[in-house]
């Protein structure tokens, strides 16, 4: 689901320095007592198991078992497969090179459409407008909504007979009208544009926090200098807010593989709509499993994810490790 | 904001820009403007629908605005829809989900940020890189691990975790715990050492560092995190889909994918179902976006 990347904080305004905090750390180091130490350690082992059992323990059982032939019944039925699970969704299973282009489709659009956007709401809703927090909660208010509801809102925006958006194109009731969710060969667009609905405002929020951090004399200095709107935006103001920066890029990358509600309730990701999540789910549930390669297309999904989140990590905690 | 200080700051720059060229935005309210009625459309079709019976829907087409407007759907939706279950079937999800996020997550954030000791890194880089993965990745595993956890039929119905209650909160638990100890150790590495100084001289062991110094002074963090932890387990779709099968046992924002095919062709009831989900979401909104906005924002604005 799409909550998580939404979380990320950028790295620079973390702890204010580590320089304080090391230095009351070690000093307290040498006076923890034993029962200190026993309370510390159920501080930390029992939410440390917990992400152990149900984050780590499945994320690796997913790679042992995309490895493996099973249909989910008994554990004694688990036969090594070995590489065959990977060679058939690359080369036997139909939905797989259609679900990795919707993937590539829905990252390229929400980083070339849908985050722009935001970010040129929230440059303008910066300035000194009347009636900017008006407009703010307005674009604010799809991102407080599930994805799932999102897609049902839309659906009744989007169906061929009674939906609005045929009626707007005077579409509605003729021939011509248009399945938006239905259409295989527009629905992904259609999916897209819900999907914006709700990242933009995202977008919006986290760079209006943003810009709220920029030093306002950078600005000053450069329309001193003489440069006009679009370029202190550009070099001056763009280039500050690089901790922001950072994070909506690992933000558009990690939604766009989470990419899953909005199709799964259109149709289950399905005709047009295939995205690898969803082929991942639709191998778990429903008639056969195929437990082994459902988790191969998850190590798929995985593997890819893993990209933003080192870089994100790296980024996060590069420093605090050399320190 | 930053325009205040730079008034207050730069009273000669200010004073040059504005007389060059006052500023007026037209352009930029006529922008903004037509973007929100694009915003609102969606939401404002979902409740015009949801407003007009389907007697006059039929009779007068539904881009019209000829006929009654009630409440009759809703009331409909929350009766025959069975809305009312679901709605209990999120609170009894999400309320212990939130609690324990916050409970644990915070011990766990205290651990890694106020004591020094060999793995705190490496622990929070794990439970920061749990929350960033994909849900997909962990399902199959997940679904099985459940359905091979055998417990007494007294227990479960299913005689094993799958179809509890227990197990979406869980799971939501651990995937929710990552995000939350990030926030609230970078909050808590701000708080000043010497708030734990004084009180190791006092002799104050841990536990009372944590639960007597350290959280009654998190509390604003607390205030923006449980708001949104209650948005996003409130939102979530995905892990009831996976456990639970029995339809009346699914929260809201699963169940009211399922109203879709239960009414048929009536698009205004599905109309009204979807306008009462959004409902305490917008309730959490307008009475508590600071603290939501707060949430997201977190750390991105200094605190």
């Amino acid at each position: 689901m799409s909550t998580t990347a939404r979380d990320l904080v950028p790295p620079e305004s973390r702890a204010p320095s580590g320089a304080q905090a090391r230095g009351v750390k070690s000093g307290k180091v040498r006076r923890l007592s034993k029962r200190d130490k026993i309370v510390l350690s159920f501080m930390v082992g029992i939410p440390t198991l917990i992400q152990l059992v149900f984050v780590w323990l499945p994320t690796l059982m997913s790679i042992a078992l995309s490895f493996m032939r099973w249909n989910g019944l008994a554990l004694t039925d688990i036969r090594p497969a070995g590489l065959d699970n990977y060679q058939y969704i690359s080369q036997d299973y139909p939905p797989f090179w259609p679900a990795m282009q919707h993937n590539l489709l829905w990252l390229a659009f929400l980083a070339l459409v849908a985050t722009p956007l935001g970010l040129l709401l929230a440059v303008l809703l910066d300035q000194q407008i009347r009636g900017s927090k008006i407009y703010q909660s307005i674009f604010f208010a799809p991102v407080m909504l599930s994805l799932a509801l999102i897609g049902i809102i839309w659906q009744l925006f989007y169906q061929r007979d009674n939906g609005l958006l045929n009626f707007l194109l005077g579409t509605s009731g003729t021939p011509q009208a248009v399945d938006w969710f239905g259409d295989s060969s527009v629905n992904i667009w259609a999916a897209l544009i819900a999907a914006t609905w709700r990242h933009a405002g995202y977008v919006m929020l986290l760079y209006l926090a943003g810009l709220k951090g920029v030093d306002p004399s950078l600005k000053e200095a450069a329309a001193i200098d003489g440069a006009n709107a679009v370029q202190t935006f550009f070099r001056v103001v763009f280039p500050a807010m690089r901790p922001i920066n950072i994070v909506i890029v690992v933000i558009t990358i990690i939604e766009s593989l989470r990419a899953f509600d909005v199709v799964y309730v259109i149709n289950r990701g399905t005709n047009g709509l295939e995205l690898i999540s969803a082929l991942v789910i639709q191998n778990l549930v429903g008639e056969g499993q195929v437990i082994g390669v459902g988790s191969a297309l998850a190590v798929v999904l995985l593997v890819i994810s893993l990209v933003p989140i080192v870089f994100y990590l790296s980024r996060t905690f590069g420093k605090e490790n050399k320190a | 904001m930053s325009t205040t200080a730079t008034r207050a700051g730069f009273p000669t720059a200010e004073r040059h820009r504005s007389g060059s060229r006052p500023k007026r935005h037209y352009g930029t309210h006529i922008f903004l403007t037509a973007m929100a009625v694009m915003w609102l459309i969606p939401l404002g079709w979902a409740l015009f629908t949801a407003l007009r019976p389907i007697a006059s829907t039929n009779e007068h087409g539904y881009f019209s605005i000829a006929g009654e407007f009630n409440f009759d759907n809703f009331v409909q939706a929350w009766t025959q829809g069975g809305i009312a279950k679901y709605f209990w079937n999120s609170v009894i999800i999400s309320v212990p989900a939130v609690l324990l996020v916050l409970f644990l997550s915070s011990m766990m954030a205290f651990a890694v940020s106020r004591v020094s000791w060999k793995f705190n890194v490496t622990l929070l880089i794990m439970f920061t890189a749990g929350n960033l993965l994909p849900p997909q990745v962990l399902a199959a595993p997940l679904f099985e691990m459940a359905k091979h956890f055998e417990v007494p039929y007294a227990f479960s119905d299913s005689g094993n975790m799958l179809n509890t209650y227990i197990v979406v909160i869980a799971v939501n638990t651990a995937f929710q715990m990552g995000f939350c100890t990030f926030v609230l150790s970078n909050y808590m590495k701000a708080l000043s050492p010497d708030l734990t100084e004084a009180a190791l001289v006092d002799g104050a062991g841990i536990w009372r560092q944590y639960r007597e110094i350290i959280m009654p002074l998190c509390r604003p963090a607390f205030a923006a995190l449980g708001t949104l932890e209650v948005i996003f387990i409130y939102n979530d779709y995905f892990w009831p889909l996976i456990f639970i099968q029995s339809g009346d046992r699914l929260p809201v924002t699963t169940a009211i994918n399922n109203l879709q095919g239960e009414f048929l062709n009536d698009y205004n009831l599905l109309a009204a179902g979807a306008v009462i989900t959004v409902i305490p979401t917008l309730i959490v909104y307008l009475l508590l976006q600071r603290q939501f906005v707060a949430g997201l924002t977190l750390g991105s604005s200094k605190g």
